[in-house]
């Protein structure tokens, strides 16, 4: 390893940072590239060259790796595409519980941050290019103090940890520093529910939900379906439940408009305090309060005694699950809830956090105690009780709340060490800052949300020289450098117990080939503590303020390694349609109450920070009046160019008590008078009077019809000989969370264009999510919108090049080296789907071409382009079908978006054959085609949603 | 001329000032262009104004060239259009261009068929006009282009790939309609020069610009059997212009109205974009022949009657007009189209609103002013009225084109189209191009045909005759 980093650090340090850093960064990224175009250094292990072709590879045969993403440390298992050794796409691993065959926007986005040339190369000290020699000797001293003081002074500082071996590894320097504390910073997290579950389990537990067996959730505030550890799995598992007999419920409680909202029977906006006060309605009349809350009567009584009846009516069926913004003691109450109604175990199971094992005097383990959080070290830090601190892939310096002052305790810190993706804040702000390999670049292994252990395995060597953490604390335990693979292969041998090489090596491959270790068993449930269930409770909430923040995870960039990400800072908000930018959501009302309109600059201050912070606001139909809404992840000063300067840092105004975070704080909002231009990608979210999105109702759903008859037409239809590919997009599935146009981005080389492009209408996604607000409780109803392949495609007939046409299998292509951008296209069609380079948006970055799909054209500036039905992968199928002598079955062909779909919303196949799935969808009473009425004849229909009037809490009547 | 003992002198009628002789009327147009009499005729040391109108509007010439290098080099993303509003200004631009192209064959070629005799003296700058605002609308669908340098694919011309242009492209046939009216029009003007040629050939007095005019003026010698040809081939020459008038503006509307975007899929658009055309070039011919008759004294020739005729034809095309747009909006409603009538009140109320009043103003409100017979016989009135025109009319171009896609058919594509910089230097300097090449036409070549005036005194002194 010293072998593999000195080398170019020295280099680095050679050249002399007296001629610009913008130099060293020159050279070293023009080393990278030709490191990545496979001219640079070669690693240390034997290597092959490629002249002679591995057995059974062929170039242009994409090979797909197994390995796991980590989303706030817990395992989500993706296949990796790679093409002639170089990843390019991320599909989810269906062998896998987090994934099930589905990858989140934010873990197929990774790829970009893989590719990242921007990523941290060097080791760096104090801001001067440092070597990885002299990083280690300094080390050595340092570790040697600690050692001698039994790690008094060491402090190490990560995320949440869900590997094995990172675990152990924790559990040995623990052991060997036994005075070393370990703490965990969890940003994206949620400290109330910790709290919570610690009060009533005795120990760190986590709530697991077991939604296929749900028939009525209530989500209050709850990010279900957002990009976590099991969001995927909660989209799936609901939409399950949903399609199952008798249709599942959900009930949303929401502050600000989320995922759970679009799909709730009824949603209902309310602030944090709101709901506590709802939960607080529920137990009491469940009888697991102790106080009696005060009943009004009044319509919100009534829908909460309804929602009370059905969530009884459903014992052990139903789930009430609160969210990130709701307190501590709405957490506990929910747990009580949630326990009368016989949830637990069923929908709801706690599972215990793993810890660091512990090694005991007779040889055997015991779990260490659990991390103690930010707040203890920032303690131990201004109290000058911090010598060493190790931070990985951590950073607390911009993601920590303002009221801490990390930044303050980090600098009496002797000797800081940041380990992380990108030279962030807190690497700014450390001695040392270690750049640290990507997930696809290193080895290690995870957790899954529900416990299933995965392995990480690197698609790639590090292509910008960074290190694993596993490497790194290998070094600061046992001063040694074993490279991660084999830590991680010595702890799975360890763990499985297992002398014999062969039959290791055999389990092993088996465990990288499915992306999943068998054995592994899900979690064991963690019993309540039935004293801590019936204790008092702790004082409701006060006087609710006039105005109250809520600090809220982004949609799109949950944690700092993906602020760098245009992919997800180019994709719109689901609700806003906001790029590149994090507004100030407030409500309707309260904007009218400031005067305030889209872009608006208020400045937002609490009694703890008279400063405050300035934030352009952005009204949301559905947001809970009194509430704004502050999105966290924004307003970076270090960390990449696509990162730095955007947004506001909400986190300056999040308050810390008893040592957690809190969600929300009280404050006073003002406008200044300025403002700000927002990149949004929608401005229109009624629907004029339009039927683009329908619904039926649950009832009717076999029987009327949704679609309207097809106009007549002058022509005979047109015959196609082959397949005649169609595709349905389920609106009642749809979830909004984007993930198929992410999907899309990596499939297609779309590129992105940057805000300023955005915001004069030119983002190039060929897959847009439509949101309407098609009712007015802020329900939200979001339809996927790409090229509908039209039969009668108003798009070719004004073409003067025919560069748009129907092919042999009548999908409608277009054809980019006859494209002469006149735009007509564009114009005449009625969905507007059609995307052009107004100007050279392809990146020409060396990284861009290595990811780059090499089945799909980078086009041109001034060409027209648009969905292609994903055109390669039917080529794709074609040929391996006709290699295999046998015709196209269903299912042959997966397009991008339908494959990563948590909910299989979208269904592609070929309508000619009446067995296949989408035949199926498309013969379903919910099938209609959007402006049916211009006799397009799209070959992309949608089903209608379902409108379960049963289901609502608005009606007298509940069954 | 020999038999004619008395020179033929003009008693003075509408068209034309009393006591000019054809010798009188050659001189006094042929001084223009060679520099002979009067403080305007000088060429470059004439006039300041002279020098200021040429020297700005070569800087407009040479910006243009700049930014259409630089728009070829970075991209038509300069332009201030998007998705949904995939065009703008370049598009506005050249249908109003081609719109002030359409007076000039009209009253050469119409007129003459008509034998109305108010055209002889405004039809040869007319039909300068014509040609260069035809010119300028020609490039800017090229400048709207995405890749410019493919613009001959919309050619049919044999090629290896065996490619052809879409037939069904209303864009192919505009290719076509353009290029044969910009020829025919050249045709008709350039043989209406021949004998204009010809006398300045025989006026200049350098050998360079005798040479210059001699050449094109094609060997002619004034012959009768010459100008038996040549009556014969400017009479077949404006039969052929005369259905180019209608099927230019009609093919340029039919890439409107072919296309199912709601604002642009009507029928009414070919005749209502030919009156509109007519209208725009009509207030052309009046801007240009104010100036054009006060700085060279041209009263005699460009009366007032000419003025008023002219007036009359875009007083009539304005009511054209206005039916066009009040067809529009009954239609809308009268259909009941979700998507037309949302586009019509998108109109009345939407964000372009303000410039749907300004031209609906320009076009239908102020040109009712010429009912009365004082305020078409007004000069300054004329003049203001046919720039308020001209704006409307570009406006109006605007709006057809950019209102109508900003709105269409699904709210969550609904954008909005802003102009950036470069859509006004593209706008104004390709007005800076039209003026420096009328300036240069007027430097060198006849702005009134010498050979049809002389034409008219001697038919007006025949008639004069007892």
């Amino acid at each position: 390893m010293r072998r593999l980093v000195a080398p170019t650090a020295s280099t680095a340090a050679a050249i002399g940072v007296d001629g610009g850093r913008r130099r060293v960064l020159k050279l070293m990224a023009a080393s990278a590239a030709l490191a990545g175009s496979g001219c640079g250094q070669p690693p240390p292990e034997k290597i092959r060259p490629y002249v002679n072709m591995p057995e059974g590879m062929a170039p242009g045969d994409p090979v797909f790796y197994a390995s796991t993403l980590l989303r706030q440390g817990c395992g989500v298992g993706v296949l990796v595409e790679t093409e002639s050794g170089r990843p390019i796409k991320i599909e989810g691993n269906p062998a896998h519980p987090a994934s099930l065959g589905a990858a989140d926007a934010q873990s197929q986005a990774a790829i970009l941050t893989l590719w990242d040339p921007e990523r941290s190369r060097t080791v760096m000290r104090g801001g001067q290019p440092s070597t990885w020699t002299t990083l280690l000797d300094s080390l050595a001293t340092q570790m040697g103090q600690e050692a001698a003081a039994r790690g008094g002074g060491l402090r190490l500082l990560s995320g949440p940890v869900s590997s094995p071996t990172l675990l152990a590894q924790i559990g040995e320097i623990l052991a060997r520093f036994p005075e070393a504390r370990w703490h965990v910073h969890d940003p994206a997290g949620c400290d109330a529910a910790k709290h919570a579950a610690l009060q009533l389990f005795g120990g760190p537990v986590q709530p697991l939900y077991r939604l296929e067996h749900a028939h009525t959730v209530l989500s209050l505030d709850a990010e279900l379906f957002g990009p976590s550890a099991d969001g995927l799995r909660n989209a799936h598992d609901f939409m399950n439940a949903r399609r199952g007999e008798p249709r599942a419920r959900m009930y949303a409680l929401e502050s600000t408009p989320g995922l759970c909202g679009a799909v709730a029977d009824t949603r209902i906006a309310l602030s944090p305090a709101g709901m506590e006060a709802v939960l607080d309605m529920i137990a009491s009349q469940l009888g697991v309060s102790d106080a009696m809350a005060e009943q009004r009567p009044g319509p919100q009584a009534a829908w909460v005694s309804r929602l009370c009846t059905r969530l009884s009516a459903a014992h052990g069926a139903s789930a009430v699950i609160p969210g990130h913004s709701l307190s501590s003691r709405a957490h506990l109450l929910a747990w009580r809830i949630n326990t009368r109604l016989g949830n637990l175990g069923r929908t709801i199971h706690p599972i215990a956090q793993r810890l660091p094992p512990a090694p005991l005097a007779d040889g055997t383990h015991d779990a260490a105690p659990a991390p103690e959080g930010l707040g203890a070290l920032v303690q131990a830090m201004h109290d000058g009780d911090v010598q060493t601190l190790l931070m990985l892939d951590v950073n607390p310096v911009y993601d920590s709340p303002g009221a801490l002052d990390f930044a303050r305790g980090l600098s009496r810190v002797a000797c800081s060490i940041h380990m992380g993706l990108y030279r962030d804040e807190t690497a700014h702000a450390s001695n040392w800052h270690i750049p640290m390999a990507h997930e696809l670049e290193a080895w290690s292994d995870a957790r899954s949300f529900d416990g299933t252990a995965s392995l990480v395995q690197p698609v790639i060597a590090p292509l910008y020289g960074g290190l694993s953490a596993h490497e790194v604390l290998d070094m600061l335990a046992h001063m040694r450098t074993r490279s991660a693979h084999e830590l991680v292969r010595a702890q799975w041998r360890n763990a499985w117990n297992m002398n014999d090489a062969e039959e290791f090596e055999r389990r092993w491959e088996e465990a990288l080939r499915r992306g999943v270790i068998e054995e592994a068993q899900a979690d064991r449930l963690v019993p309540i503590d039935e004293k801590a269930l019936k204790a008092r409770l702790p004082e409701g909430p006060g006087p609710e303020p006039q105005l109250i923040a809520v600090f809220a995870n982004d949609h799109n960039i949950v944690s700092c390694n993906q602020a760098n990400n245009a992919w997800l800072q180019e994709l719109p908000r689901p609700y806003t349609k906001i790029t590149w930018d994090n507004a100030a959501l407030i409500g309707p009302a309260t904007a009218g109450r400031h005067g305030l309109r889209n872009g608006d600059v208020v400045s937002l201050t609490s009694a703890d920070k008279p400063d405050g912070l300035l934030a352009p606001v952005w009204i949301v139909p559905g947001q809970a009046e009194g509430v704004v809404t502050l999105p966290l992840g924004y307003g970076r000063h270090q960390g990449g160019s696509v990162a730095q300067g955007r947004g506001f840092d909400a986190h300056v105004l999040q308050e810390v008590r008893n040592g957690m975070s809190l969600r929300s704080a009280a404050v006073q909002l003002r406008p200044t008078g300025q403002h700000h231009a927002f990149a949004a990608t929608q401005h229109e979210m009624g629907l004029a009077g339009r039927e683009p999105v329908r619904s039926v109702s649950l009832h009717a759903r076999d029987g009327a019809d949704a679609a309207d008859a097809a106009p007549p037409s002058l022509y005979p239809p047109r015959q196609y000989g082959g397949p005649a590919w169609g595709m349905t997009v389920d609106l009642d599935a749809c979830i909004g969370c984007n993930a198929c146009a992410i999907a899309c981005q990596a499939e297609n080389n779309i590129p992105s264009v940057g805000p300023e492009e955005v915001a004069r209408g030119r983002e190039m996604h060929w897959m847009r999510i439509d949101v309407y607000h098609a009712d007015s409780g802020g329900r939200a109803q979001f339809q996927p919108m790409a090229c509908q392949h039209c039969e009668n495609a108003p798009c070719e007939i004004v073409c003067p090049v025919g560069a748009t046409m129907h092919d042999s299998e009548g999908l409608n292509v277009q054809v980019y080296n006859r494209c002469v951008g006149t735009r007509f296209c564009s114009n005449n069609c009625p969905y507007k789907v059609r995307r052009f380079n107004f100007f050279d948006y392809a990146d020409h970055d060396p990284s861009a071409a290595a990811r780059a799909n090499p089945d799909v054209t980078v086009r041109q500036r001034g060409v027209m382009e648009k969905c292609t039905y994903c055109v390669q992968r039917i080529s794709h199928a074609r040929i391996e079908a006709q290699k295999q002598g046998r015709p196209l079955r269903d299912g042959d062909v997966v397009t991008a978006c339908e494959a990563t779909c948590p909910t299989q919303a979208i269904v592609f196949g070929d309508t000619a054959d009446p067995r296949s799935r989408v035949s199926r969808a498309k013969a379903s009473a919910r099938n209609y085609t959007v402006l049916a009425e211009l006799n397009t004849r799209p070959r992309t229909s949608y089903l209608a949603r379902i409108h379960d009037k049963e289901a609502g809490l608005e009606e007298e009547d509940d069954g | 001329m020999a038999e004619h003992e008395e020179k033929a002198v003009s008693p003075g009628t509408p068209e034309l000032g009393a006591g000019w002789t054809a010798g009188g009327v050659t001189d006094k147009i042929a001084g223009v262009v060679l520099g002979r009499g009067g403080p305007w005729t000088r060429g470059w040391h004439a006039h300041w104004r002279w020098r200021s109108a040429l020297l700005i509007s070569f800087g407009g010439v040479l910006t243009l060239l700049a930014a259409s290098t630089w728009l070829f080099m970075r991209g038509v993303g300069l332009f201030g259009v998007n998705i949904p509003v995939a065009w703008g200004f370049a598009l506005g631009n050249f249908v109003w261009w081609i719109g002030i192209g359409h007076a000039g064959t009209f009253i050469s070629a119409i007129l003459l068929l008509l034998r109305q005799r108010w055209r002889t003296s405004i039809n040869r700058y007319a039909e300068a006009m014509t040609l260069f605002a035809a010119g300028i609308a020609g490039l800017f669908p090229i400048f709207h282009l995405g890749r410019p340098w493919f613009a001959y694919w919309l050619l049919p011309y044999p090629n290896r790939m065996e490619l052809w242009p879409q037939w069904r492209s209303p864009l192919v046939w505009d290719i076509f309609a353009i290029s044969t009216y910009l020829l025919v029009s050249l045709l008709f003007w350039y043989v209406g020069l021949i004998p204009d040629l010809a006398s300045l050939r025989d006026k200049a007095a350098s050998r360079g610009k005798r040479l210059g005019y001699g050449i094109l003026a094609l060997g002619w010698r004034g012959d009768a059997r010459h100008w038996r040809h040549y009556e014969t081939a400017y009479l077949l020459l404006a039969g052929l212009a005369t259905p180019l008038v209608v099927s230019v503006h009609t093919v340029v509307a039919l890439d409107f109205s072919i296309g199912n975007t709601p604002g642009y899929h009507s029928t009414i658009f070919p005749p209502y974009f030919v009156a509109g055309a007519l209208f725009s070039g009509f207030a052309m011919v009046i801007t240009l022949a104010i100036p054009l008759r006060h700085y060279f004294r041209l009263h005699d020739f460009i009366t007032l009657r000419h003025l008023e005729l002219a007036a009359k034809v875009m007083l009539a095309c304005s009511l054209f007009v206005a039916y066009g747009y009040a067809s529009e909006i009954f239609t809308a409603y009268y259909s009941g189209d979700t998507y037309e009538i949302h586009m019509t009140q998108d109109r009345f109320t939407g964000m372009y609103a303000p410039v749907y009043w300004v031209y609906m103003f320009c076009n239908v409100v102020v040109p009712q002013l010429l009912w009365w017979r004082r305020a078409r016989r007004n000069v300054p009135t004329l003049l203001v009225v046919s720039l308020l025109v001209n704006a409307g009319m570009w406006m109006e171009r605007f709006v057809i084109v950019v209102q109508s896609l900003h709105a269409d058919y699904l709210p969550s594509a609904w954008g909005v189209f802003l102009p950036s910089v470069w859509d006004w230097v593209f706008l104004l300097s390709s007005i800076a191009l039209f003026v420096w090449l009328f300036l240069m036409f007027i430097r060198y070549l006849p702005m009134i045909s010498m050979a049809e005036m002389r034409g008219l005194v001697q038919e007006t002194a025949e008639e004069a005759k007892p």
